[in-house]
Order: C-alpha cells, then sequence, then structure tokens
C-alpha cells in the first residue's frame, strides 16, 4: 500500500501545530465567510487566496481547504436561523431546518446539520483516499445524455410525491425553469425572454430568488403574528449536542443513502445541488416519517446535509483527477492550484504525490477541525433566536439587500429580492410549494443544455436516450421514481375510493 | 524566493519611467466575463498573483468573475462603471463578437484600451484513441459520416464556431458543432469520446494531452508555435503542424487584453499601462506564457487601437459570413 | 403556518380574489413566455430551437394557471389575511421599500441607518437611544466588514464620498 504510506506522511505534515493553527483559522474564517451574505465560499477563498501565496503551498493548501470546510459549515446556519440558504445546496436543508428552529430547536437542527455534513464530507474524503484514479475515468463515461438523464433523475426523485395541490406544484415546476431560460441561450447563443432589458440579460441568480422568497417573505410572515420572533424558547446549552447525537444511530439508513447519493452525484458530474435535493427526496419517499418531512423532521435537515457534502467533497476528486472543477470554490482553488504551478489533471497523482496526499490528508483533518469549532459553536449562534425582533428583523433584511447587491453589483437585484419577497409571501399563502420552483431555476437550463447538446450530436434523433445501459438505466430508473408517488396514490384511492377522492377534492 | 525578488527589481528598473501622475487608492478589481476556472479566470489569477508578489501596486488586486450572457454581464459592468479607475475588465475577441451575437449596446471603442498581453491558438483536438492521426484523416471521415461528425467548442457563435464552420467551408464537410459552458467542459467531453474533436485553446486541452486522453492534430494558424519544451510523448507544442499545411486553410487567432471603464483621465491609464508593461516583462508571466502556450504579443498604445480594429473588420466579416450577426 | 386559529373570523382579505388575481398574473406571464418564444421561433429544427423548451413551458403552465384559476372559483373562501395582520406586514414592508428605493440616492449604509431608524420607530418596542445606538452601529459594523476586511464595494453616496470612500 504505497499510497497509505504517502497518506501517513500527508498526516504528519498536517499535523504540525503550525498547520493546526491555519486549520482553526481558516474554519473561523470560512464560517464568517459562509454566515455573511454576498461573500460565500468562493468569494473567501478567492479574498484570501493571496495571502497564502507567500506560505509554503502544503500549509496554504490547509488554510484554504479549512476556509473551504468552515464556510460550507457557515451555510446552514442561516439556512437554519433565518430561513436564507446562502447557496444552492443548502436550500433543501431550509425544509426542515427552520421549521426546527421555530419550534424552538435550533440547536438540534445546526448539530443535526454540523454533524451530517462531517459525515458526508468524511465519506466524500475516503472514497477520494481509496479509489480516486479508478472513479475519475467513470465521471468521463458522462456525455450530454447522460447529464440529462442525471438531471431527470433528480427531479423525478423530488417531484411526484408531492402533498401539495399537483396544479400548483406544476406552476411553481414551471415559474423555475421559466425563470431559469430568462437571459443568453448558450446553445444557440441568443438572448431570450429579455424582452430587451440589459438588466434581465443576467438572467434570474437562484440566490436573488431564493433570498427573496425564503428570507424576506418569512420575515412578512412572522410579523403577521406580531413583532416577535418564533422560537424563542431554543435551549442553548452543549448538553444539547450529545443529546442529539445520542438520537441519530436511529438514522443511519438515511445517512448511508444520502452518502452514497451523494458520492455518486459529486463524481458523476451531478453536483452537490442536484444532490441535496435527490438526498431529501429520496429521504421523504423511504423514510416512516416522510409525512412529516417540511414540518421540523430532523431526518429532513440531515439526509439533504449529508448528500450535499458527500457530494461537494467528492467533487474536488475530478477537479484533481481531471482539472475540472466541480463548484465554483473548487474553481477558484484550482486557480490556487495554478498559482503555485501545481497543473491539475490526470498526471498530478503522478507528478505532485506530496501535494496530493497532503491535500487528502488536510481533508480528514479539517473537517474535524470544523466539526468541533462549529459545534462549539452551537449555543452562540443559537442564542441569536433569542434577540428581540425589533433588532434582528433589520438587521437581517439589510444583509439579505447586501447579499442580493453583492451577486452583481445591481440594485436592480435587490428590488427584485424585494419583489420576490412579496410572491413569496403570497404563494405561501396560497399553498403555492416553493422547492419545486428553486429546483427548475436551479437546475432547469443545466438540464435543457445537456437535453439539446445531446440532440445536436445526435442530428436530433430521440434515441441518444436509450443508446447505451448507463444512460438507459438512469432514465428507467427516474420514470421509476416518478410514477412511484402517482402509482401508489392510485393503489391506495382504488382501496378506499369513496373517503380518498372526496378528501382530495377538498384539499383542492 | 530570492531569484523572484531579483527579476522584480529587474522588471521594475526596465520598466520605471518618470515618476507616476496617478496611484490607486483603494482595491481594484479585475472583472472576468468568464466563468472561474476558464482560460480568462486563470490569466487573470496569475496577474494578481504577478502584481502582489512583485508589489506593482499598494492596493489588493480582486477578480471578479461575470460569466452570464457570454461575457455580456462583464462588459455591461465596465460600460455602467465609466470613469472609474479601479475597475479592470480581460477581454478576448468576445469584446467585438458579443454586441455583434446580440445587438446589446456595447462597443469597445467606449472603453480604455490598456494592453493587449498575448494572442491564443486554437488547436483542432481528438480523442487519443480515435484512428485520426492526420487532418485529412479527420476530414475524410467528415465527408462520410451521418450523423455528422461531432466537434465541441466554448459558446455558441463565438470564437469555436467560426472556426467549425470556416472548416465546414473550406473543407466541403457537414459538421456538428456542440457549444459547452467552459473549455474545460469541452476536454472532458472529448476525453470521454462524447465528440469527435475540440477546436480548443492549448491551454483548456494541456491536461488531458499530459494525461494521454487527447491529441492534438493541427493549429489554427501560418506560424507554429514556439515552444519547444516537450509536453506530452516527446512532443511539444512546436511540434504541431499549422493547418493550411495540411490541406485545411483554416486560421484563426484571438486576442488577450485588458481594458478600462471609458472616459478615464490619461494619467490613470497610463498607470496601468506601465503595471501591465511591468507584468509582462517578469519571469511569471514568461511562464504563464510557455504554459498556456499562448503567443507573446505585447501591444499598447496606438498599436493596439490599430489592432483592434482591424480585428473588429475582420470579425465583422467573419460573422456575416457564418450568418451570427444577431437580426 | 399560516393562519393562527381563530376563534371568531377576523374581518379580513377573503381567500378569492387573491386566488384570482394570482392566477390571472400567472396567465399573463405564460401568455408573454408564449408570444416571446414563438417571435423567436419555436419548433424543432435539427434538434429543439431557442424557443422550443419555453414554449412547451409555457404551455403547461398556462393549463397549470387555468385550472387554478377554475379550482379558485370552487375552492372554499377563507380569509387570506386579517386586516390587522396586513397592517402588522405593511409595517416592515412600507420601511423596507423606502429602504431599497434610497440605496440608489443615498448609498447602502445611510440607508441601512434610515431604515433601521423608521422600522424600530414604527415598531415602538425599543426606547429611542437604543434605536439610535443600532442605526449608527450596524451600518458602521457592516461598513467597515465589507469595504475594510473584506473588500466588496457595496452602493455608496454622498456622505461616503464626503469621507473620501
Amino acid at each position: 500500500m504505497d499510497d497509505f504510506a504517502s497518506l501517513i506522511t500527508g498526516f504528519q505534515v498536517a499535523l504540525s501545530w503550525q498547520n493546526v493553527g491555519f486549520m482553526a483559522i481558516g474554519v473561523v474564517l470560512g464560517i464568517i465567510v459562509g454566515v455573511l451574505p454576498g461573500l460565500g465560499g468562493p468569494n473567501g477563498v478567492a479574498i484570501l487566496l493571496p495571502l497564502t501565496f507567500g506560505m509554503d503551498p502544503t500549509s496554504a493548501i490547509i488554510l484554504l481547504s479549512s476556509i473551504y470546510w468552515g464556510a460550507l459549515f457557515g451555510g446552514a446556519i442561516t439556512s437554519i436561523l433565518f430561513n436564507i440558504p446562502g447557496e444552492a445546496w443548502s436550500v433543501a436543508t431550509t425544509f426542515d431546518g427552520y421549521p426546527m428552529a421555530v419550534q424552538g430547536k435550533a440547536a438540534e437542527a445546526l448539530t443535526a446539520a454540523f454533524t451530517a455534513s462531517f459525515i458526508g464530507a468524511l465519506a466524500g474524503v475516503v472514497l477520494i483516499t481509496f479509489v480516486a484514479p479508478l472513479v475519475a475515468e467513470f465521471a468521463l463515461r458522462f456525455g450530454p445524455a447522460e447529464f440529462f438523464a442525471v438531471f431527470l433523475l433528480t427531479f423525478c426523485s423530488f417531484i411526484g410525491m408531492g402533498r401539495e395541490n399537483r396544479a400548483k406544484i406544476l406552476a411553481s415546476l414551471c415559474i423555475g425553469f421559466l425563470l431559469a431560460a430568462v437571459g443568453l441561450d448558450s446553445i444557440s447563443g441568443d438572448l431570450r425572454m429579455t424582452f430587451g432589458s440589459t438588466e434581465l440579460m443576467r438572467g434570474f441568480d437562484f440566490l436573488i430568488v431564493v433570498i427573496g422568497l425564503f428570507g424576506v417573505s418569512e420575515i412578512l410572515l412572522t410579523v403577521e403574528e406580531g413583532l416577535v420572533f418564533k422560537g424563542k424558547q431554543a435551549r442553548i446549552d452543549l448538553m444539547v449536542v450529545l443529546r442529539t447525537w445520542a438520537g441519530l444511530p436511529r438514522y443511519w439508513l438515511t445517512l448511508a443513502r444520502s452518502c452514497l447519493v451523494g458520492m455518486w452525484m459529486g463524481v458523476t458530474p451531478g453536483g452537490a445541488i442536484a444532490a441535496s435535493f435527490m438526498g431529501y427526496g429520496l429521504a421523504k419517499r423511504f423514510s416512516k416519517r416522510g409525512k412529516n418531512f417540511g414540518k421540523g423532521e430532523i431526518e429532513g435537515v440531515l439526509a439533504p446535509e449529508t448528500a450535499a457534502h458527500a457530494a461537494g467533497t467528492s467533487a474536488l476528486l475530478p477537479m484533481l483527477a481531471l482539472g475540472i472543477p466541480g463548484s465554483a470554490t473548487a474553481a477558484v482553488l484550482l486557480g490556487g492550484l495554478l498559482v503555485w504551478g501545481l497543473q491539475p489533471g490526470p498526471m498530478l497523482f503522478v507528478e505532485q504525490k506530496d501535494f496530493v496526499w497532503g491535500l487528502i490528508a488536510s481533508m480528514y483533518l479539517g473537517n474535524l477541525a470544523g466539526l468541533i469549532i462549529v459545534l462549539a459553536t452551537v449555543p452562540l449562534f443559537a442564542a441569536i433566536m433569542r434577540i428581540p425582533f425589533s433588532y434582528v428583523a433589520p438587521v437581517i433584511l439589510i444583509v439579505c439587500a447586501i447579499g442580493a447587491y453583492t451577486i452583481s453589483n445591481s440594485i436592480f437585484d435587490i428590488w427584485l429580492m424585494l419583489i420576490f419577497g412579496v410572491v413569496g409571501y403570497v404563494f405561501k399563502k396560497l399553498d403555492f410549494p416553493l422547492a419545486p420552483l428553486v429546483l427548475a431555476l436551479v437546475l432547469g437550463d443545466r438540464a435543457e443544455d445537456a437535453f439539446r447538446q445531446a440532440l445536436l450530436g445526435s442530428a436530433g434523433s430521440l434515441n441518444v436516450f436509450y443508446a447505451n445501459g448507463l444512460v438507459t438505466t438512469l432514465v428507467v430508473l427516474a420514470l421509476m421514481l416518478l410514477c412511484w408517488g402517482p402509482v401508489s396514490d392510485l393503489i391506495g384511492a382504488v382501496r378506499n375510493r369513496g373517503r380518498a377522492s372526496k378528501a382530495a377534492e377538498a384539499a383542492e | 524566493m530570492k531569484q523572484h525578488w531579483l527579476a522584480a527589481c529587474a522588471a521594475l528598473v526596465a520598466g520605471a519611467g518618470p515618476a507616476l501622475a496617478w496611484e490607486p487608492t483603494k482595491a481594484i478589481e479585475i472583472v472576468v466575463p468568464f466563468a472561474a476556472g476558464g482560460a480568462s479566470d486563470q490569466m487573470a489569477r496569475t496577474m494578481q498573483g504577478i502584481i502582489q508578489k512583485h508589489n506593482l501596486t499598494s492596493q489588493p488586486i480582486i477578480v471578479v468573475n461575470k460569466p452570464a450572457a457570454g461575457g455580456a454581464e462583464g462588459m455591461l459592468d465596465i460600460q455602467k462603471s465609466s470613469g472609474d479607475p479601479h475597475k479592470l475588465i480581460t477581454t478576448s475577441s468576445g469584446v467585438f463578437m458579443t454586441p455583434m451575437a446580440t445587438k446589446l449596446p456595447l462597443n469597445w471603442t467606449d472603453y480604455t484600451p490598456v494592453a493587449m498581453m498575448a494572442q491564443d491558438s486554437f488547436v483542432l483536438w481528438v480523442n487519443a484513441k480515435s484512428p485520426y492521426q492526420k487532418v485529412s484523416d479527420f476530414m475524410e471521415a467528415a465527408k462520410k459520416a451521418a450523423p455528422p461528425l461531432k466537434v465541441g467548442g466554448t459558446s455558441s457563435k463565438r470564437e469555436d464556431n467560426l472556426i467549425v464552420f470556416a472548416m465546414e467551408k473550406v473543407g466541403g464537410v457537414k459538421l456538428a458543432f456542440i457549444p459547452h459552458n467552459s473549455g474545460g467542459q469541452t476536454t472532458t467531453q472529448l476525453a470521454g469520446n462524447h465528440i469527435e474533436a475540440s477546436t480548443n485553446n492549448p491551454a483548456e486541452d494541456v491536461a488531458n494531452w499530459r494525461g494521454g486522453a487527447t491529441r492534438p492534430l493541427c493549429v489554427f494558424s501560418d506560424q507554429q508555435m514556439t515552444y519547444k519544451e516537450p509536453v506530452a510523448d516527446g512532443k511539444s507544442w512546436a511540434d504541431i503542424p499549422t493547418c493550411p499545411s495540411q490541406g485545411l486553410n483554416v486560421t484563426y487567432q484571438m486576442l488577450r487584453g485588458m481594458f478600462m471603464p471609458g472616459k478615464v483621465t490619461k494619467d490613470q491609464q497610463a498607470f496601468y499601462v506601465d503595471m501591465f508593461k511591468k507584468i509582462s516583462q517578469t519571469p511569471e508571466w514568461k511562464e504563464y506564457l510557455a504554459r498556456s502556450a499562448l503567443v507573446p504579443d505585447y501591444r499598447d498604445g496606438e498599436a493596439f487601437v490599430a489592432f483592434l480594429k482591424e480585428d473588429e473588420a475582420k470579425h465583422e466579416k467573419l460573422m456575416s459570413e457564418a450568418g451570427f450577426m444577431a437580426k | 403556518m399560516s393562519n393562527p386559529a381563530e376563534t371568531e373570523p377576523e374581518p379580513g382579505l377573503s381567500r378569492r380574489p387573491v386566488e384570482i388575481v394570482t392566477a390571472l398574473i400567472l396567465i399573463g406571464l405564460a401568455g408573454l413566455v408564449l408570444w416571446d418564444s414563438y417571435g423567436r421561433g419555436a419548433g424543432w429544427d435539427n434538434g429543439p430551437e431557442n424557443g422550443f423548451f419555453p414554449a412547451r413551458v409555457g404551455w403547461l403552465f398556462l393549463a397549470a394557471s387555468l385550472f387554478i384559476l377554475v379550482q379558485s372559483f370552487r375552492s372554499e373562501n377563507k380569509i387570506f389575511v386579517t386586516w390587522e395582520q396586513l397592517k402588522q406586514v405593511t409595517r416592515v414592508l412600507g420601511p423596507l421599500v423606502l429602504f431599497v428605493a434610497l440605496i440608489q440616492p443615498l448609498g447602502l449604509y445611510v440607508a441601512s441607518a434610515a431604515f433601521i431608524l423608521v422600522f424600530m420607530g414604527v415598531v415602538g418596542t425599543s426606547r429611542w437611544w437604543s434605536i439610535l445606538l443600532t442605526a449608527i452601529l450596524v451600518p458602521i459594523v457592516c461598513f467597515w466588514v465589507f469595504e475594510l476586511q473584506f473588500r466588496v464595494p457595496l452602493p455608496k453616496g454622498p456622505l461616503e464620498a464626503a469621507l473620501g470612500y
């Protein structure tokens, strides 16, 4: 086991007290960057990258990857406390994380999210450690048809099981797709649905829509019931952490499933966003308590967080092995590698062995350091819920505006955020589900691009979608998941026809 | 480290002119109108590293990616920032092509040209396991293929698409151009054999060439590249034949340069011209050029503007021939 | 979470008109999408054209919106929001709109200060000095974090210009 010896050496390097110090600094900086809007992981790493040019490459990569871990952990904090996901893959965390916080279980939700991130990331690192070159090869088998099939699978695993009004699910999904289509169509190179506006040309950035739909609208809903914060009664001692941990083994199946989904989606470049939605969707379908998802179920926090981080970490694998960044943050790290004269790609594992194993060792340690630090801060963050509403609300709204502005330095985007805030308020009150909208917005144009690339290559023939075993399996799996909901509904309906149909009528 | 300092001093001496009348007073933003990780982004981040390492300004440098709408987002941002001397934008031929393809109210003459740093070549790549050893093999196969052979590139109606269009015209063949979001995605698709060829820049494909996944057939230029360091299989960039010499008479090169927003003062422009001149003389920059196989071609002032005018006319012709102009 | 358990129906805006207006807006948007997509070509020319997907999605969207419109006439007419609740929402939304409108002329920091003053004043649960302190401290902390530490430029107005930023 030559590689294993290299890994041990990597650990020895990473464990010098100086590097451990860098790790701690990195994680703390990362959390700050992750919590603050408009900074986020990629920006944080980019801003701090130049500081590391004077350091030796190993320390530098330890510092940077710790920032990366910190930012990943930090993203969950705002999702849970304020319903404002900082990154696309935190969206699914809000579905159950925020309701938990409202019920006064913010500390439990945070602990669950952090622990799940850790488990997911650990699974990803283990994958990188042991099967890196093998798995990297697999990623190459994904052409446009396979990409489309992966996105289809994500949609199908998430849709088709909604309890909401079906027409409203469909409308919400359509809005997401249409918002995603605004701007430049990358296949034809033409603008569409911009109606001559240069502001619309950029398209609708997912973060602006989400800050409005989730964050701003939540504040509006909250004030309806008086100007106080929900979830004031959060317990905020460290014992909560231990109690939450004690409950976790019960969810081993969900955790394992999410790890697998995440690793798979990370390596096949489906990405962390698709993974988080899929992890949530599958958990909701297969969990015994699936019916309670969305109302503050701890499993609904564990599933997407684990999947997202398993995927995010595994996505570093294609970056190192193939030189394709799996996420924006990875892209910036890639830039860092280039500055140090390291060329990512198939040769990195051969030519820069020490560096690669040092990086992998630092992933294990940085992740662990991150977990310890964020868990220690759980009471601190949960305590935010106790600050009076009249102080916190304006600050949250200002911070939302800053977040919306910094995405592309445009005041128009702050207006958009406000409009989506009102839209979100009305939609929530009219029982339009928002999750399908966000899913379609995030993945819609990528799915469309892949579909059209596939058809361009096949000269318009649809048989590319069952041309080989891989793509056929994916498509069949997707259709099975799609039909699962309606079919099981149908079986249920046949069983007690009269009552069920009447109930459905009334619900509509 | 010591060598770098010496080199920095040398660069400073070489580029030292009269005392500068203007100095930046806050962070300088380099807008990259492409996604993080792409060739323009790599160039910007390399410059960022060089500027900081050699202390070319006391202010920090921030690289900002504004890739939406084929780079138009970044260009609009610079247009809006008229008069702001703390912004720079990296440009490629997109500076002409984006307005032509989209009819957006953008024009490079509204910006202040600073310097042209290099020209980028385009290379015809195929999968290493494919049977095409020569350009003629590929073009012969393309004549017979049904459905047409797939050639990948970045973005629609941009550089790569123009080259593929020219290949179709010159070779009398039909090809299917598949647009991707980045050169990185294109090379991965080629390595996975999902497309038959690509027209990537050297830097975008070098990793896969070295990894034995892809193989260059010819460079779309009248002259071979000059870098003689072996890259893969004992072959260097200079060993790649030119496309015209292989019977495929298509040539195309792309400028890589820096612009500022319009309406800045002469002193402000002079500061950056001076800074980029110094950058172009550093060993790190030369190393970057060699690594990315860029054609060194530094120009500023009138020489740059003259080049831009000529290049714009050329693109207008190419784009109208290909029918890529927005109606 | 939308409606509190009501013991007796409070007066308010009823749900049906809101449903109908929403559905009509959605139908209008669907029409806009279809008009734009067919204008650019929504057919199949060796693979889907640029407007193909938006047009198909647009038709689905139109169908769903029409169905929602029909449903809204059949559904039970509950209270959408009571006047009391609406008043509370306006007390937040009003200052918020003012805040966003002020960002352009005054810059984000001054607008934030104004927003905090108005918001906390309207809510009226805090003492005047704590309102004032918050209004001054929050923008300053934001400025320190974003402008000085992370060098993220935010919109600035005449005050910042006068101070030399």
